[in-house]
Order: C-alpha cells, then structure tokens, then sequence
C-alpha cells in the first residue's frame, strides 16, 4: 500500500479512512462541502486534522493518534497539487515556474532550467519559455502549472478540480495531456466531471457528508452505484428496492422490471437495486402500449442541453428524480418543457437489476 | 436656474471625462464633489499660501546655510537608517501577524499600531524612560558605556518608533491581499518556508513593500515631537529638518518657509514614488 489514510476533522465533520496503491490514480466526486477540499488539504499538509495518520511509501505525513504527535510540513512530504487556478508565480518567467520545485530540492540552476525545459516540451509550451504567467491564456498557464508539479518529482500528486477554471474548448485538450502523463503516478483527482473520472482514474472514491460514501473501481462504480448520491452523479438513474417477480420494488411501489447481472443470483425480496442509463428512457406524452416496458409518470423538472441530446430530469414524485437523454427534435416534437407530466418508457432488456 | 445649471454641468462631467465605450457610471451623487474640493482645498491652500511667501532671491542662500545643510543631512540620514531599521523590524512583525495565528496577536496589532494614535511627545517621553539614563533599559547600557539619549541614535529610533506602524500596516495589508495561495503552492514543490519566503512571498509583495517603505521615509524625515523630546536639538547631532524649521520660524522666517519648502518638495516625490509603484504593482 502506496498510501494510507485515516483523519477526523470535527470542525468540518469530516472523518475517512482511505488506501491507494503505489501508481493508483483515485478520482474523488462529491457535492461542494462533501469533504473533497479537505480531503485534499489533508493530504498536501495545509490541513490539521484532530485525529489520524497518514503514511505515504513509509514515510509518516501526520500521525496524532500516539502519544507523541508527528507532522511533517508540506514542503517535506513529496506530495505536489495542482489546484483551480494555475497559481504560477507571476513575478517568474514560464521557465523559472517550472524550474522552482528542482530548485528547492537544491539541484544547480543549469541543471533546473534543463529539466524544466524538458517537462515544458512533454506539455507543448516549450515556446513560451520565456514569457510572464500573465502573457499566458488559462489553458497554457494550467499546462505549465502541470508541468511546473510534475518538475518537483512527487510522490504523489493532488489534482483539484484543473480543469474547472477553463472554458469548455480548452478542458478536452488538457484532459488528453493529463490522461498520458498521468499513467503509473500515484495520483488524487478531485472532480464535478464524470469524463475526468472515467479517462483519467483507475478507481473511484465517491464523499458525501464528509465520509466516504462508496469507493472502488471506476467502471464499476459508474455502471453500478450502490446509492442514489452516486447515481446522480454518475448519470445514471438508480431504483433501490427489494426483488419481487424480476421488478425491483421500492418501498413507495414503483416497480422497475429489468435482468439481473450476469453472474449474480437473487432471491425473492433481496435487497436490489434497479439501473438504467438515460440513453435506454424514451418519453411518451400518454402512457404507450406493446412490449413489456416500464412505464413511469413523471413530471418533467430540467432540461439540460448535453452536446447534441438534452438530458430530461424529472421527479417521479416517489422520490427519484430520473433522467433521459433525447434529441433537442424530440423535445420540440414532443413540447417538453419543466413542469409538464409525461410517461419515461423504459424497457426492461435495458435495465440491470442486481443485488446491494 | 443656477442649481440646474450646476446639475447639468455635473452630469456632463463623466460623459466628458470617460472615452466612448469606457464605463459612463459613477456610483456617487453629483453633491459629494462639493465636499470633496473642500478636503482638496484645505490641504492645497495652505501649501500655496506658504510659498507665496517664499523669498526666492534668498531662496539658494537660505536652505544652504551651514545650519540648515548640517539639518538636511542629518534629516536624511537618520530617516533612511529608520527606514532601514523599519523595514528589519517590520517585515517580519508584519509577515507575523498576516501570516500566523496565537494568543495575543490582536494585543500585538494593537501595540504596534499605538504610535499612530500615540501624541508623539508621548512617544518621546517614553522612549526617555526607556534609554535615558535612568531608563529601564538606559541606565544597564550607560554601565557598558553606550549613551542613547540626545544622540543621532536616539534620533533613529525615535523616527523608528513613529514610522513602523506605517510599514507594519502597510505591508500586512498587502500580505493579506495576496492569501497565502502562491505559498501554499510553493510548499508543495517543496520549498522550505525560508525559501518560501525569500522566493515567493517577498517578490509577490515587493511593490508594495517599497510603497510601505517610501511611507515609513516620509513619516520619519517629518517626525518632531518625539524627537525634541528624547533627543533633544544638537545642531548637527540631533537637530533634524523639522526642529530646524521650528527654531528658524522665530529667528530667522524666511529661512523657516525656504527649508519648509525643501520638506514639501521631499514629500511629494515620495509620494510619486509611492503612487507609481503601486499602479506597476496592479498591473
């Protein structure tokens, strides 16, 4: 184990337990306050928790559970973060930014520059060397921000919402960036994005309350959440319930009848959950007939444009808010706008159903 | 039909003042400007007033006179070791107080920044009791010889003790603004806090570390009431610009508003400096 965590902040009511492998990359989704900022500020060592301790490759970051309390400051720990903001310094050329973390660990200024230059060619900004910070677009600047945490050599390295700051255009090609130089580093990924999740981490830690909520691999956790906090998340709608007649049932009656996972078995009234991606909802103004489906009434709450489909939430006034992707054609056909009852179509070769 | 004229005449005034497509709107009454030319007037009329009086044909002769020479150096060079001194004291007073938190750190701010409110003759009376022979600390340094009291280094930190405040509140300011983002960031790199700071932190703040220190000049090369109080007015040894002036204006008046002047003078390039540094620092 590359990294082991355990900390409780009763201030902010935050308490986790968490191991990453030498080389994982963890990727931590969460609403704002879910605990995520301090998750992060924990581990870079501009955080104090109460309790815990923290061993990164056998070297202890805190540990305040013995009786005497170590700490070790940030700038000992190895741990680079990158955050938001690119925070170069602005009184630095590009190149001095870069060369800042081998120059604190006390290597020669030919040899920094070398080793900047090296890194400011792996980002494609060996150009703008010798330009200020403020010369720079959001976009260069977080690629040498990149650059300049990757220059210090860390053990590990703590990425905060990068791509947050930059307009829509920008967030692909940085994303491209740091799926490649990210491969076999030992790597936190705090993100709103589920394609940063998805591209850049090998597992996934999901905070709510300033607990983990549900963690592993990140495949698994995006097709199956265990809760619906996940879900919602992840995109795609969760029905939790009990097994009765290949439906799952949940307590306010709504059946959602589907196939269980392949390679798991449940017995009648097993606790389950039922999911479905957006893709698979079709939406009816009545309630339509034919092949076994599932047919829900909702009420429409959102209309999100998502590229060339707009995401459709609605409440289905037992508690779950669903969602269905739809072309824009359709939801002018269709006349969808917040508000309006309809009928999500689903049909059950499209829903997995499998065991909590 | 005057007031409306008025009105009219003020409402002009941005769209005039304002190039196209640059912001037309000011969130002040029109009325605000009356008061303000008033603050304007009564700093710049007395200024006015003072070199009317001027007698420039003995103008050179004055404020070269050996008295007031021997005055203007030493204003000088006591103002720019205080500064020095100021800026040893103050950087670190100032980076402790933005930057760390304990117990009493409000008492602390509290403390530093009492020579600002602080009559300076008060200051004076202090720092007597202090390094004067029988001070509290004064009567140990006269055992091993040093002599502070109505010395040039009573001057020195009796311009120091008025004009810290001024870079202690500037500069904290300033360190404040800047968060502590950029020095978290250069942690994470792996730079030890002394690298930190010397690397990071003072290049970030150094526009307006100057602009702190340009302040803590002009305060100390005006300073008079501690000075006369604890170092007394030894011509070429304690006897600083603005004691000079203050025992000129009755001997001698044209030489008092001739050196007057010089100090005027002083202070407005200070303040250029001051003004143009920081415009370079927002940028």
């Amino acid at each position: 184990m590359s990294l082991t965590l355990q900390a409780e902040v009763a201030e902010r009511g935050f308490a986790v337990d968490i191991e990453i492998a030498d080389g994982e990359r963890v990727a931590v989704l969460g609403h704002n306050g879910a605990g995520k900022s301090t998750l992060v500020g924990l581990l870079a060592g501009l955080v104090r928790p109460d309790r815990g301790r923290a061993v990164l490759d056998g070297q202890v970051l805190f540990d305040l559970d013995g009786r005497r309390g170590s700490w070790t400051a940030p700038h000992a720990r190895g741990i680079a973060l990158l955050a938001q903001d690119a925070l170069l310094f602005p009184h630095l050329s590009v190149r001095d930014n870069v060369a800042f973390g081998p120059r604190s660990a006390g290597v020669n200024p030919a040899a920094a520059a070398a080793r900047a230059m090296d890194w400011l060619g792996e980002v494609g900004m060996a150009e703008v060397a010798d330009r200020r910070p403020s010369q720079l677009s959001g976009g260069q600047a977080q690629r040498v921000a990149i650059a300049r945490a990757l220059a210090a050599e860390p053990r590990m390295l703590l990425l905060d919402e990068p791509m947050a700051a930059l307009d829509v255009a920008m967030a692909p090609l940085l994303r491209r960036l740091l799926a490649r130089v990210l491969v076999g580093r030992t790597t936190i990924l705090v993100t709103h994005d589920l394609l940063d999740a998805l591209l850049l981490s090998d597992r996934i830690i999901v905070m709510d309350g300033g607990a983990v909520a549900e963690a592993g691999p990140t495949e698994e956790v995006l097709r199956h959440p265990r809760s619906r906090f996940t879900a919602r998340i992840a995109g795609v709608n969760l029905v939790r319930g009990s097994y009765r007649n290949g439906a799952v049932v949940d307590a306010r009656g709504l059946s959602v009848q589907g196939a269980v996972r392949e390679g798991e078995s449940l017995a009648e009234g097993a606790a389950a959950a039922a999911v479905f991606a957006p893709s698979v909802v079709s939406i009816y103004p009545e309630v339509p007939g034919g092949s076994p489906r599932n047919n829900l009434a909702v009420t429409i709450t959102e209309l999100e444009p998502l590229g060339e489909l707009v995401r459709v939430r609605a409440d289905d006034h037992r508690g779950h808010l669903l969602s269905a992707d739809v072309t824009a054609r359709s939801v002018a056909e269709l006349d969808l706008f917040p508000g309006r009852a309809v009928t999500y179509s689903v049909k059950a070769a499209g829903v997995t159903v499998y065991p909590l | 039909m005057t007031a409306s004229l008025t009105r009219t005449d003020t409402l002009t005034l941005p769209r005039r003042l304002s190039p196209p497509g640059k912001v037309a709107y000011a969130a002040v009454p029109w009325w605000v400007a009356v008061p303000a030319a008033a603050g304007a007037l009564l700093v710049l009329v007395p200024l006015i007033a003072m070199g009317a009086r001027i007698d420039w044909s003995r103008f050179a002769e004055l404020i070269a006179s050996p008295s007031s020479l021997a005055a203007l150096g030493l204003s000088l060079q006591t103002s720019l070791t205080s500064t020095l001194v100021c800026l040893l004291l103050g950087v670190p007073l100032a980076l402790v107080l933005a930057r760390t938190e304990f117990r009493g750190q409000r008492l602390l701010r509290s403390l530093v920044l009492l020579p600002l409110v602080l009559p300076p003759v008060v200051g004076g009376i202090a720092l007597l009791y202090t390094f004067g022979r029988q001070g509290l600390l004064g009567a140990g340094l006269d055992v091993l010889g040093i002599h502070i009291a109505f010395s040039t280094a009573a001057v020195v930190l009796a311009q120091t003790f008025v004009a810290l405040p001024f870079l202690v509140v500037s500069l904290e300011g300033t360190l404040r603004t800047f968060g502590q983002r950029y020095e978290a960031v250069a942690a994470t790199l792996g730079a030890r806090p002394s690298i930190v700071l010397v690397r990071v932190t003072l290049p970030l703040v150094l526009p307006g570390l100057v602009s702190a220190a340009v302040l803590s000049f002009a305060r100390a090369l005006g300073e008079f009431g501690a000075t006369i109080t604890f170092a007394g007015s030894l011509q070429g040894v304690t006897r600083t610009l603005p004691l000079e002036i203050y025992l000129q204006r009755i001997d001698d008046p044209d030489a008092a508003i001739a050196l007057s002047l010089v100090l005027v003078v002083v202070a407005i390039v200070a303040t250029a400096i001051t003004s143009r540094i920081a415009e370079r620092g927002q940028r």
